[in-house]
């Protein structure tokens, strides 16, 4: 191919991928950095298992918070719509012991359909939220704090806050199990990263959603269902959460109330980060990616170092600041940065 | 008389464009004096440095009451009594009357808010142009008219000597532009200086003592509004001369394809009955808050009508949404084309295909993106639009490509009657053309357009008939082609 | 004078107050101990720490911004002052003092971040939170303060009685601070000309910038106050608990947040009010403090809560629906 031909190719898909593009190089950069202080500990199958083990939970969580994000709205009820999914397939789990034998058909069938009934939870309480704001108009902030504070307290009255623990192979399996080296959780995310991104790109829904997280008037007028989009997101959402919900109790062997309340914010941050706009209709499930393996990245070279998470924490609300700045282009600084990067980024991959 | 503000020599620059350049200007108490441009011409960043909210090229000069300034800044502008009403009003809803006239008196450093004064000082400014509204009314409770008069009291409450209004005109019904009017003749008796940025120029000629147009950033002139006519203004603000093509014959005896009967919907209009033909295009008029927009609203099924009926090429209408409209074939070109029109932050392509999404998707609601690309490509050539990638924001382009993109995404419904709610507002008048270009070539291809917009002027040349509506009623039709622009005036103003 | 109550019983805190009423008169029927002296005070007491980050909550609501931060500036305010009082003899103005400079300055670290960057608030707040708490819980460790001074530990206790049964009470420490807190928000908001600049900006942002507004001064001024009030809080949950635990804050903000939003600020700026503050504050505690009374489980508190608060929003969003169709 003649290079002429070939350079606004690239230079297309640098500008239409800026943020994953962006991401990753800080990632490479990061690495390239850890990697000389931490060497053969730092690269190593070990670390990058860690990594594949630790980014599903909040990857899945973060899958469910971008979806009402692009849709110019917010779920605050991701984790509990989890907690619930989880102790709903933990309660249905709990009348499997005296059934059938360990391995029998029964026994499986009884799981997927506990899984089922998990999900089934999630999506109602997604729609749920999505009846509130799509049909009665109550800001999503609003609505999903409700819906958050009353699932959470759902699932404190009926467990009165306790634990459920001891869950058959299987389930623990799509925790902590691995296929190939790689695990199953995170296979889990990467086919659930495949399916929100083509559902995305690909779908007249998809293609819905951005248009009304980006004007939902003129999506209005356009003739497209508004309501149905907003309450079809929300639906997804909890699904998404409720998948998020089993890889927690399937990695902790146990479920409660409370749980992975940490997340919360930590997702939208990632989201955020992961080039999402937070007033809704752009963003991309790869830029999510890129964040959730930076983010994770920075999360094992610190535990590695020996640094407490709260310092990684903190350095995470610290990424997120400084690439906004970057990305807002505020400053002579971030402009150049931002001009050099590309710049750069260009030469580099005319050269290759 | 003084001129109470004279610019000289002002030119303005932004990074390596031009938006000013070597503009004289003389503003005279007691005035009213208009200001004319096309969008872009230079009207807004002159009034910002009027304002003092930008500072012009060194070498300019501004006298302001016999004292020179190279440039003024926006404490000693409002100081000195030069006051901007823009055309968002920038009141705050959620204050009442008083405190928003009042603002000013909030100013300053920390110290308690002294409400008896604020009252007084509301209802003084109100009583300066023979304004009665109630104090404590929350300013989002008011119609805009009421509201633009709250900003108006807020120019009297600080003491203004240059009120510079910008577009007031554009969302007030005739009833509320006479009134507005005798304010502005109000201010004139009290000695104050009127500058109205407009772009209507029927209004313009109507209370303007002097005009001055820019074109291009560059002052073409001033003129004294009695020796000039609004054919003229339009060729000066464009530099163009425009023939307008005698009104054109056609649809008469093609096949109905929208007919509306006795459509009521009480407050909004009533007793509504017409036809529009295969290929024909109606103009539908009226002054605003005449009915037009509810009007079409309800064909378009956004908008349910109380009364009558809608048959589209002989079916019966019952929309219970815009969709069902728009499977029976009908298309809606909003007013505002930024908040309703378009979604400007995503690609060319998505916002033209918003209309055909499901048609494009196939098994498992997936669209291929090649037949994506194709469909979206298509239509950029159909409608003649220069587009360097369909993937850029639709915000990137001019007003006038972005409203080709909005015919386009409706043009991909393959609509049978095709409502156009005033397509060319905010359109420079060369890509006007374009516009109507484009609509009579659908009405060629045999779609029944109806065209609302409250410019006499557009619907006498570019439909076959005229509509006009008043007080939600229709009270006359009047043929182009047997009749005179200026009495299709004088039905609209009757 | 009619208009005027017109306009009063449409408005949301009429409608609040109506239900804070019924469900205390319900309460005071169908249960002996809701409405006794101890009771009260033990509501006014364990509602403290969320007041009073309510009313500061409320101000930057008004403003247009919103803040998730305040818990995590709580635990540092309190962390650090309670630090110093335990080595040097800095007394009350001391502790006060330490504290809400330290919550002012990250108050202002805040601002100056939305400022700068340019980013919605909510992102800037859910980046700050992990800042300072991360920061915080590294630094210290997650080590607890226990031995605080003496004076700190006895708190205030003014105005003391004793009723028949013979259990004392005393405007004590944490009411006071409650009582303060929400009175200077209010004078704040209505009594000023800066609180009617924060209505103004938080009414029409771009308006208050064309008129000469000091936009960015307020917004200082607004996430310092939030920073003071959460070091109030903090100091008033301190003094409760006896003890500063870094990490037991976090977590309560979205709570807080609710409590607000049902006192009808809106969080698109502009709108709220401190009496409805204080009634959405109310209203969650006295459904709490009502709910144990009645003999429910505890468990289930927060169950109501939430249907309380979707109640609550669904309606109000409703009714403004049908005001408008």
């Amino acid at each position: 191919m003649k290079p002429s031909a070939n350079r606004p190719l690239i230079s297309r898909f640098v500008r239409e991928n800026a943020t994953t593009v962006t991401l990753a190089s800080i990632f490479m950069a990061l690495l390239a950095v850890f990697g000389l202080i931490l060497g053969d500990r730092l690269l190593s199958v070990g670390t990058f298992q860690s990594i594949a083990f630790q980014t599903p939970e909040l990857g899945i969580l973060a899958l469910a918070m971008m979806l009402a994000l692009l849709s110019g709205g917010l779920n605050l009820s991701i984790i509990s719509t989890a907690n619930l999914c989880a102790l709903t397939i933990a309660s249905v789990l709990q009348f499997t012991i005296p059934w059938g034998a360990s391995g029998s058909v029964l026994w499986l069938t009884w799981q997927v359909g506990a899984v089922a009934a998990g999900l089934a939870v999630a999506i109602l309480v997604g729609l749920l939220n999505g009846l509130i704001i799509a049909y009665f108009g109550v800001s999503p902030i609003l609505a999903t704090l409700g819906t958050m504070i009353a699932c959470k307290g759902l699932a404190i009255g009926l467990t009165r806050g306790n634990v459920l623990s001891g869950f058959p192979d299987p389930i623990v399996a799509i925790g902590n199990g691995t296929f190939l080296g790689v695990p199953l959780a995170f296979l889990l995310f990467g086919v659930l990263c495949v399916f929100v991104s083509v559902v995305l790109r690909r779908s007249s829904f998809g293609q819905k959603l951005y248009l009304v997280g980006a004007n939902e008037k003129a999506a209005q007028f356009s003739g497209i269902h508004v309501k149905r989009v907003l309450l079809l997101t929300y639906a997804l959402s909890g699904a998404l959460a409720g998948c998020g919900g089993l890889v927690m109790m399937a990695r902790f062997n146990s479920a409660n109330a409370s749980y992975g309340e940490s997340f919360l914010l930590i997702s939208i941050l990632a989201a955020v980060l992961g080039g999402i706009n937070p007033y809704g209709g752009t963003g991309k499930v790869s830029g999510l990616f890129a964040a959730l393996l930076l983010l994770q990245l920075i999360s094992s070279a610190f535990n590695l170092m020996n640094f407490s998470q709260f310092l990684t924490i903190a350095i995470w609300g610290a990424l997120l600041i400084g690439v906004s700045a970057l990305r807002s282009g505020t400053g002579i600084f971030g402009r150049l940065l931002l001009l050099e990067f590309w710049r750069a980024k260009s030469v580099v991959s005319e050269k290759a | 008389m003084t001129a109470f503000l004279e610019l000289a020599h002002i030119s303005k620059h932004f990074g390596g464009v031009r938006a000013l350049r070597d503009v004289d200007l003389s503003l005279e108490a007691g005035e009213v004096h208009c200001l004319v441009g096309e969008n872009g011409s230079g009207k807004s960043t002159l009034i910002k440095i009027i304002a003092g909210v930008q500072a012009p090229d060194p070498g300019g000069r501004i006298v302001l009451e016999g004292r020179e300034h190279s440039r003024l800044d926006p404490i000693l502008s409002t100081k000195s009594g030069i006051q901007v009403i823009y055309q968002d009003l920038s009141l705050f809803p959620n204050l009442s009357v008083a405190e928003n006239i009042a603002i000013g008196s909030h100013m300053g450093l920390p110290r308690p808010a002294n409400w008896n004064r604020i009252s007084d000082i509301a209802a003084k400014a109100m009583a300066r142009i023979n304004v009665n509204l109630d104090l404590e009314t929350m300013v989002s409770d008011l119609s805009i008219a009421n509201r633009q008069l709250v900003a108006i009291c807020r120019a009297m409450a600080a003491d203004a000597k240059l009120v510079i209004m910008d577009e007031p005109t554009a969302s007030l019904t005739r009833h509320e532009v006479d009134s507005l009017l005798r304010v502005v003749n109000d201010l004139k008796s009290r000695d104050i200086c009127t500058v109205f940025v407009s772009h209507r120029l029927d209004e313009v000629m109507e209370i303007a003592e002097r005009v001055t147009v820019l074109r291009d950033g560059g002052k073409v002139g001033t003129f004294d509004a009695s020796e000039i006519t609004s054919r003229r203004l339009e060729t000066l603000m464009t530099g163009h001369e425009f023939d307008y093509a005698p009104p054109r014959p056609g649809g008469e005896a093609a096949e109905v394809v929208l007919a509306v009967r006795n459509l009521t919907r009480p407050g909004h209009y009533e007793d509504i009955s017409f036809d529009i033909r295969k290929g024909e295009i109606v103009g539908l008029t009226g002054l605003l808050g005449s009915g037009r927009t509810e009007l079409a609203l309800s064909i378009f099924g956004m908008n349910p009508p109380s009364r009558g009926t809608i048959e589209v090429s002989g079916k019966p209408l019952i929309a219970s949404s815009n969709r069902v409209a728009i499977a029976s074939g009908v298309a809606y070109v909003p007013e505002d084309r930024l908040m309703l029109g378009l979604a400007l932050g995503q690609p060319i392509s998505a916002n033209i295909l918003a209309t055909v999404l499901d048609s494009l998707a196939g098994k498992f609601g997936l669209i291929d993106p090649a037949e994506r690309v194709a469909a979206a490509g298509d239509w950029i050539v159909r409608l003649n639009t220069k587009v360097s990638d369909l993937e850029n924001p639709v915000g990137t382009l001019s007003g006038g490509n972005q409203q080709r993109v909005v015919l386009g995404k409706w043009m991909a419904t393959k609509p049978r009657v095709l409502i156009l709610d005033s397509p060319t507002v905010g359109v420079d008048i060369k890509a006007k053309d374009g516009i109507y270009e484009i609509v009579h070539r659908l009405a060629a291809e045999g779609v029944g357009v109806l065209l609302i917009s409250d410019e006499a002027q557009e619907v006498f040349y570019h439909t076959h008939r005229v509509l006009v509506m008043r007080q939600g009623k229709l009270v006359s039709e009047v043929h182009p082609l047997s009749s005179t622009e200026r009495n299709l005036q004088e039905v609209i103003y009757a | 004078m009619p208009k005027t109550i017109q306009r009063w019983t449409r408005s949301h805190e009429f409608w609040l107050l109506a239900v804070v009423v019924v469900l205390s008169m319900f309460l005071t029927a169908a249960t002996d101990s809701f409405l006794t002296l101890q009771n009260l005070f033990d509501l006014l007491t364990s509602t403290s720490f969320a007041g009073i980050l309510a009313a500061g909550l409320l101000v930057v609501l008004v403003f247009g911004g919103i803040d998730i931060s305040f818990t995590a500036i709580a635990s540092v305010a309190q962390y650090v002052a309670l630090t110093i009082a335990k080595t040097y003899p800095i007394g009350w103005f001391g502790v006060f003092f330490v504290a809400c400079c330290t919550g002012i300055l990250c108050g202002l670290f805040n601002a100056a971040i939305i400022h700068k960057v340019r980013i919605s608030s909510v992102i800037v707040t859910i980046s700050t939170l992990n800042i300072f708490f991360g920061l915080l819980i590294y630094i210290t460790r997650g080590d607890y303060i226990t031995s605080l001074p003496s004076y700190f530990r006895e708190g205030i206790w003014w105005f003391e009685f004793t009723d028949s049964n013979g259990f004392p009470y005393a405007i004590n420490f944490q009411a006071l601070l409650l009582v303060v807190a929400f009175f200077m928000t209010w004078v704040l908001l209505n009594k000023t000309n800066i609180g009617r600049q924060i209505y103004a900006v938080g009414g029409n942002e771009i308006a208050a910038e064309r008129l000469g507004f000091h936009v960015f001064g307020l917004r200082c001024l607004v996430y310092g106050y939030m920073g003071f009030m959460a070091a109030i809080a903090s100091i008033s949950q301190a003094q409760l608990a006896q003890s500063v635990t870094p990490t037991t804050l976090i977590g309560k903000e979205l709570e807080v947040l609710a409590a607000v939003v049902l006192g009808g600020a809106s969080l698109t700026g502009g709108n709220g009010s401190v009496f409805g503050a204080v009634l959405g504050v109310m209203l969650i505690a006295i459904l709490q403090n009502g709910l144990i009374l009645l003999g429910v489980s505890s468990y289930w508190n927060q169950f109501f809560v939430g249907c309380v608060i979707l109640l609550a929003v669904s309606a109000t969003a409703l009714s403004q629906r049908r005001r408008y169709a």
